[in-house]
């Protein structure tokens, strides 16, 4: 799909600027530039798609979606799904989160909605797409929507409601009656700015982080001898996956500045599997996440909530490294 | 009278260029209106609101969930 920019790289780089090939600076550069157009094309393609999606299937439409049908417990995976094309901005989630239990919505889907949306969001697909092709993309995205039901289903079944905080209880209580949801009754065409819009800022957002790690990826491309890391993290290695995992949980970050550094890693000898539960860690939890949910959820309650899905996300960060 | 229109977001970056967005449209269209900054919490969920930034007028929910273009506001101002 790509070889017509690799052919461009090329020429750019040993033609134009005549630099030598094979040369450090030289991979370094090649890299540089066919891995940032690649993935600003992916992230075009992919943000556009999932925002033609969200348009049509909006939060507040999910919502009533799960509250006026049952789904015999395919709610969780109704609520896994929708999770992962809804744009997701860590500053929603408690609005999300209270709108979705006063709905009626259980605890346990509210939360597998709450861990897939940013586990599963349109820049992560696009970057996993263009640094490690589209088979790893489809076990992140489908391993992502099971790890959110998992987890989902387990703090569903522990009854957390007592643990919530006080205000919010008390919000619970009065419930008020939801008015009814008004769909937009847009055409396709008329669609189209907004989505454009949104998509061209979330591009905005995160193209600065790209190429950044993209920059120190290509360095590192270039000067990191192949198979250097493999002796200190190798998959026989069995503290690497919960260590990866724990110094990923508190960092605040998109995974657009990340996952160039991590393509690296893993040609440099990291395995792939410590490699995603890594990232799964950076974006489904962090620490100004965590203080916001402090505002609905009692430390206990919060303690629950981040060791579940720490554990899940070790465990299939396990489970990638073995079938991978 | 003066409109009343509120932006509610915990002070998240999105939330930040609604409020620009919003004073810029009430500048451009110059009509009377109080812009007010909804970023506690407990006063953002009076609201039936699943997703922030969130722009309310008149305590009228208009946008949720995204930033909204100047054009937009200037619609729904008058």
């Amino acid at each position: 799909m790509f070889d017509w920019l690799q052919h461009f790289a090329d020429w750019l780089i040993y033609s134009v600027l005549k630099i030598d090939s094979p040369s450090k600076l030289g991979d370094a550069l090649n890299f540089f530039v066919y891995d940032t157009i690649k993935i600003f094309i992916l992230l075009m393609i992919v943000t556009l798609l999932m925002g033609t999606i969200n348009s049509y299937f909006p939060i507040d439409k999910v919502r009533s979606f799960l509250t006026k049908r049952k789904w015999y417990g395919l709610d969780y995976f109704v609520a896994s799904f929708f999770g992962t094309i809804t744009p997701f901005c860590s500053c929603s989630s408690v609005p999300l989160f209270i709108g979705f239990v006063k709905g009626g919505i259980p605890l346990g889907i509210t939360f597998a909605f709450l861990i897939s949306s940013p586990l599963v969001d349109a820049v992560t697909v696009a970057i996993f797409w263009g640094m490690f092709g589209l088979k790893t993309t489809l076990i992140y995205v489908v391993s992502g929507i099971i790890l959110s039901m998992i987890a989902g289903y387990t703090l569903g079944r522990m009854k957390l409601e007592p643990l919530l905080t006080d205000w919010v209880k008390q919000l619970l209580k009065n419930k008020q009656d939801l008015s009814e949801y008004q769909e937009e009754t847009l055409s396709f065409i008329q669609r189209i700015p907004a989505i454009a819009n949104e998509a061209l800022s979330i591009v905005k957002g995160v193209s600065l982080y790209i190429l950044i790690g993209v920059a120190i990826g290509g360095l590192m491309h270039g000067y990191i001898p192949t198979g250097f890391f493999e002796e200190y993290i190798s998959k026989s290695n069995p503290l690497a996956v919960p260590l990866a995992v724990i110094v990923g949980v508190p960092l605040y970050s998109n995974t657009a500045g990340i996952l160039p550094i991590m393509q690296v890693l893993v040609e440099k000898g990291i395995p792939l599997g410590t490699v995603i539960a890594f990232s799964m860690s950076v974006v489904a939890l962090s620490i100004p996440e965590a203080l916001l949910l402090k505002k609905i959820m009692t430390t206990k309650m919060l303690m629950i909530f981040l060791a579940v899905v720490t554990i899940c996300i070790i465990l299939s960060g396990y489970i990638f490294n073995f079938i991978l | 009278m003066a409109l009343s229109i509120k932006i509610l977001g915990p002070g998240c970056a999105r939330c930040k260029s609604t409020f620009e967005v919003v004073k810029k449209a009430v500048e451009q269209t110059g009509v009377q209106a109080d812009i007010t900054k909804v970023e506690d919490l407990e006063g953002m969920m009076k609201y039936n609101i699943l997703s922030t930034p969130a722009v309310v007028v008149n305590e009228q929910i208009k946008i949720s969930g995204r930033v909204p273009t100047v054009e937009e506001i200037k619609k729904l101002l008058n």
